[in-house]
C-alpha cells in the first residue's frame, strides 16, 4: 500500500528533476523490493514444507519406538498388525528399481531424439518431434496409470509369468513420463554446443556419425547425464501412475513381473485411510521424509554434474 | 512502468487473497451464529449456513447426492463434500476443520490408544449400511466359499483353486491396503482374522481398479462393496449365502458395516437439519438404494462397536 501512496509524490519529484530521489532509483528500489518479497516468500514456503515433513516424519523415531535401522533395513511392513512392523527396505528397493529401469529405457530414446532434432533434421525435429514429446509432459499421471493398467499390464501378463504388475510395468510407464525431461535437457545441451567444434570436425573429414559419437556426445555427456538424473528424480517422486501398475505388495520381488511397491505408492495408498497423529500415519510421513532426502541427493548429483560441465 | 505494474498486480492479488480469507472467516462466524439461532427456533424453520463434510470415499457419492438435494431445498445452506479417506475424515472432524467426518469404521477403531479421548468427543450418525462380497474372476470354477476356505486363501495356505474345488489355477489375491475400512470390514466379518500382505499379492485402494484387476486377471480373487458388483466379475457366496441386500438386512449375510457421519459434539442448526435429512425417507428410500447401499431402517439386526450383533 505504501507504494501507491508514495507514487504521485515520487513522480512529481522525478518530473522536475531536482529531487534527491531520481526516478530510476525508485524503480530500482521497487524492483528489488518485489524480488526480495518473492524470494522471502519462497524460502518461507520451502522451509515450512521441509519442517512439516521432518517434524511428522521424525516422530516415530523420537517418541513412538520405531528405530531408524528397522525403517531403513527392515523387510516386513505390517503397520496395522498387533505388533506393528515398519520395514521400508522393500519400498526403497522398489523406488530405485523402477526409477533406474525407467532411466535405462528412456535415456537412449531421449538422447537419440535430441540428436535427431539438433544434428540430423532440425526442421522436422523442432516443428514436429519436439512438440510431440513435450506433449507427453502435459498428460495427467492418472491417464498414464490407466493406460498402463489397460494396455501394458495385460500385455506383460500374456508374455511373462505372473500377473503383469510389477517393476517392469512401473518402469515402462515411468519411462514415457520422464522422456520429455531427458529429451528437453539433452536438446538444450546439444544446441548450446559451439558450432565451431562440429565444423572443425567436418573440416577434418569426419563423417556425421563420427562427429556425433566421438565429439558431440563425449563433450555434452555431463549435461546429458544431468537430464537423466533429473528424469530419475522425477520418476522417484511419481506416485499415482506407478501405484496403479506395480501391485503394491510390501515385499522385495524375485522378478521384474512380480508385485512390488515404491515409497510413493505406499504413501498414496494409505495416507487418507489413517488418522493424523497415529503411528501408521507418522510412519508414512517418515517415508515422505526419506523421499525428500533422496530428492536432495539427486539435486546434489545434478550440481556435481553441472560443475563438471563448467570445468570441461 | 512495467515493474510498478507488476508490483501493483501482486499487491492487488495478495490483498484480494487476504480478503478471501477474511470472507471465509466471517462466513464461518455467520454459520456459527445462525446455527445457534436456528437451534432455538422450531425445527421447521429455514436453516442457513455453510459447512463441510470430508472422509470416506465409499460414502462420498451418497453424501454428495444428498447434499445437492438438501441445498436445493435450503437455498441459504452451502455444503462442501470432500473425500480423503476415513482416517482423514475422522482427524479433520476431531480437529474441527470440517463439521462432519465420514467414516467406514467406528471412530473407536481408528482413534485408539493416545487418541481414544478424541473418539469420545465424536457423535456417531449411522446413515447407511454397506455390504462387502468376495468376488473372483469368472474362470475359477467356484461360486461358493466357506469361512475356513477364505481364511486359507487370504493367509496364503491355499494357493490353487483346485484345493477349494475349482480349476487347476493359481490364486491371485487382490487385497486392500492394511489401513482400508473395506479391508477391516472384510477381515472382521468374513475372515474373523487379520490377513497379511503376501508376496505376489496385489494391493489397490480404489474399488474400480480392484474390479478391473479381478475381471482381467485369471484366477484373481478380491472383495468389493455390493454397489460395485457387475457382470464382468463373479460374486462368491459366503457359506452358501448370496451377498444381497435382503440377506444383509435379515442378518443371514454377515459381511457388512455401517457408514458413519461423525460430528464433534451434538450437531446443531444446519448440520443437524442435514443429518436428519440424510436419515429421512426421502434419502433412505431412494438415493441410498439407488447407489447400492442398504438403508439403516431396513436392517433387522444391529451391531455395536465390538461387533456384537443383536436383533432389533
Amino acid at each position: 500500500m505504501n507504494m501507491t501512496q508514495t507514487r504521485p509524490a515520487a513522480d512529481a519529484i522525478a518530473k522536475d528533476g531536482r529531487g534527491k530521489f531520481p526516478k530510476h532509483k525508485l524503480e530500482e528500489l521497487r524492483g528489488r523490493g518485489y524480488v526480495m518479497f518473492c524470494v522471502l516468500l519462497l524460502i518461507v514456503i520451502i522451509f515450512s514444507i521441509v519442517y512439516f515433513i521432518a517434524s511428522r516424519g521424525l516422530t516415530p523415531f523420537a517418541s513412538q519406538g520405531v528405530s531408524v535401522g528397522e525403517m531403513l533395513g527392515g523387510l516386513k511392513w505390517a503397520p496395522e498388525a498387533d505388533t506393528p512392523r515398519f520395514g521400508a527396505l522393500p519400498f526403497l528397493f522398489g523406488s530405485f528399481a523402477t526409477s533406474l529401469l525407467a532411466a535405462i529405457i528412456a535415456a537412449p530414446l531421449g538422447i537419440c531424439a535430441a540428436i535427431f532434432m539438433t544434428e540430423m533434421m532440425p526442421k522436422v525435429g523442432k516443428n514436429i518431434l519436439q512438440p510431440a514429446i513435450e506433449l507427453l509432459a502435459g498428460v495427467p499421471s492418472v491417464v498414464y496409470g490407466f493406460v498402463g493398467l489397460s494396455v501394458i499390464v495385460p500385455f506383460l501378463r500374456d508374455i511373462f509369468p505372473g500377473q503383469g504388475v510389477g517393476i517392469l510395468a512401473g518402469g515402462i510407464v515411468l519411462s514415457v513420463m520422464i522422456l520429455p525431461t531427458i529429451t528437453t535437457v539433452a536438446t538444450d545441451a546439444l544446441r548450446s554446443l559451439p558450432a565451431g567444434l562440429k565444423e572443425g570436425s567436418y573440416a577434418l573429414g569426419a563423417t556425421r556419425w563420427q562427429t556425433i559419437s566421438r565429439l558431440v556426445i563425449p563433450t555434452t555427456l555431463p549435461s546429458l547425464m544431468t537430464g537423466v538424473v533429473l528424469g530419475i528424480a522425477r520418476a522417484f517422486g511419481e506416485a499415482l501412475a506407478v501405484q496403479m501398475v506395480i501391485g503394491n505388495a510390501p515385499h522385495i520381488p524375485h522378478s521384474l513381473t512380480q508385485s512390488a511397491a515404491t515409497l510413493t505408492s505406499i504413501i498414496t495408498l494409505s495416507m487418507g485411510n489413517t488418522t493424523s497423529g497415529s503411528l501408521h500415519n507418522n510412519a508414512l510421513w517418515s517415508l515422505a521424509l526419506i523421499l525428500l532426502i533422496m530428492t536432495f541427493l539427486f539435486v546434489f548429483v545434478v550440481r556435481m554434474l553441472e560443475r563438471r560441465v563448467k570445468h570441461a | 512502468m512495467k515493474k510498478s505494474l507488476l508490483v501493483l498486480t501482486t499487491l492487488a492479488l495478495s490483498i484480494s487473497l487476504a480478503a478471501c480469507g477474511k470472507n471465509n472467516n466471517s462466513n464461518n462466524a455467520d454459520a456459527g451464529a445462525s446455527s445457534g439461532a436456528s437451534s432455538s427456533a422450531p425445527a421447521s424453520a429455514a436453516v442457513s449456513g455453510a459447512f463441510s463434510a470430508a472422509g470416506s470415499t465409499a460414502l462420498q457419492p451418497l453424501v454428495d447426492q444428498a447434499s445437492k438435494k438438501f441445498m436445493d431445498l435450503n437455498k441459504d445452506v452451502t455444503i462442501t463434500v470432500n473425500g480423503g479417506g476415513s482416517g482423514a475424515g475422522l482427524s479433520q472432524v476431531s480437529e474441527g476443520t470440517v463439521q462432519i467426518g465420514n467414516s467406514d469404521v467406528f471412530a473407536e477403531e481408528k482413534l485408539k490408544d493416545a487418541d481414544a479421548e478424541k473418539a469420545k468427543e465424536l457423535v456417531d450418525h449411522q446413515v447407511a449400511v454397506v455390504s462387502i462380497a468376495a468376488v473372483s474372476n469368472k474362470d475359477v470354477g467356484v461360486d461358493n466359499l466357506t469361512k475356513a476356505q477364505l481364511v486359507d486363501i487370504f493367509t496364503g495356505k491355499v494357493t490353487n483353486w483346485k484345493d477349494v474345488g475349482g480349476k487347476d489355477e493359481k490364486i491371485v489375491l487382490v487385497n486392500r491396503p492394511a489401513s482400508s475400512g473395506t479391508r477391516a470390514t472384510f477381515e472382521n466379518f468374513a475372515l474373523g482374522a487379520k490377513s497379511e500382505d503376501l508376496p505376489d499379492s496385489i494391493t489397490e485402494d480404489a474399488s474400480g481398479t480392484v474390479r478391473k484387476l479381478v475381471s482381467e486377471t485369471p484366477g484373481a480373487i478380491g472383495y468389493l462393496a455390493l454397489s460395485y458388483l457387475d457382470d464382468t466379475i463373479q460374486a462368491l457366496k459366503y457359506e452358501g449365502v448370496d451377498p444381497t441386500a435382503e440377506n444383509v438386512a435379515s442378518g443371514t449375510y454377515p459381511v457388512w458395516a455401517y457408514e458413519h457421519m461423525y460430528t464433534k459434539g451434538e450437531p446443531e442448526g444446519a448440520v443437524k437439519a442435514f443429518l436428519d435429512y440424510m436419515l429421512s425417507d426421502e434419502i433412505q428410500g431412494t438415493d441410498v438404494k439407488d447407489l447400492g447401499y442398504i438403508p439403516v431402517s431396513d436392517m433387522k439386526v444391529t451391531r455395536d462397536v465390538e461387533g456384537k450383533v443383536t436383533n432389533k
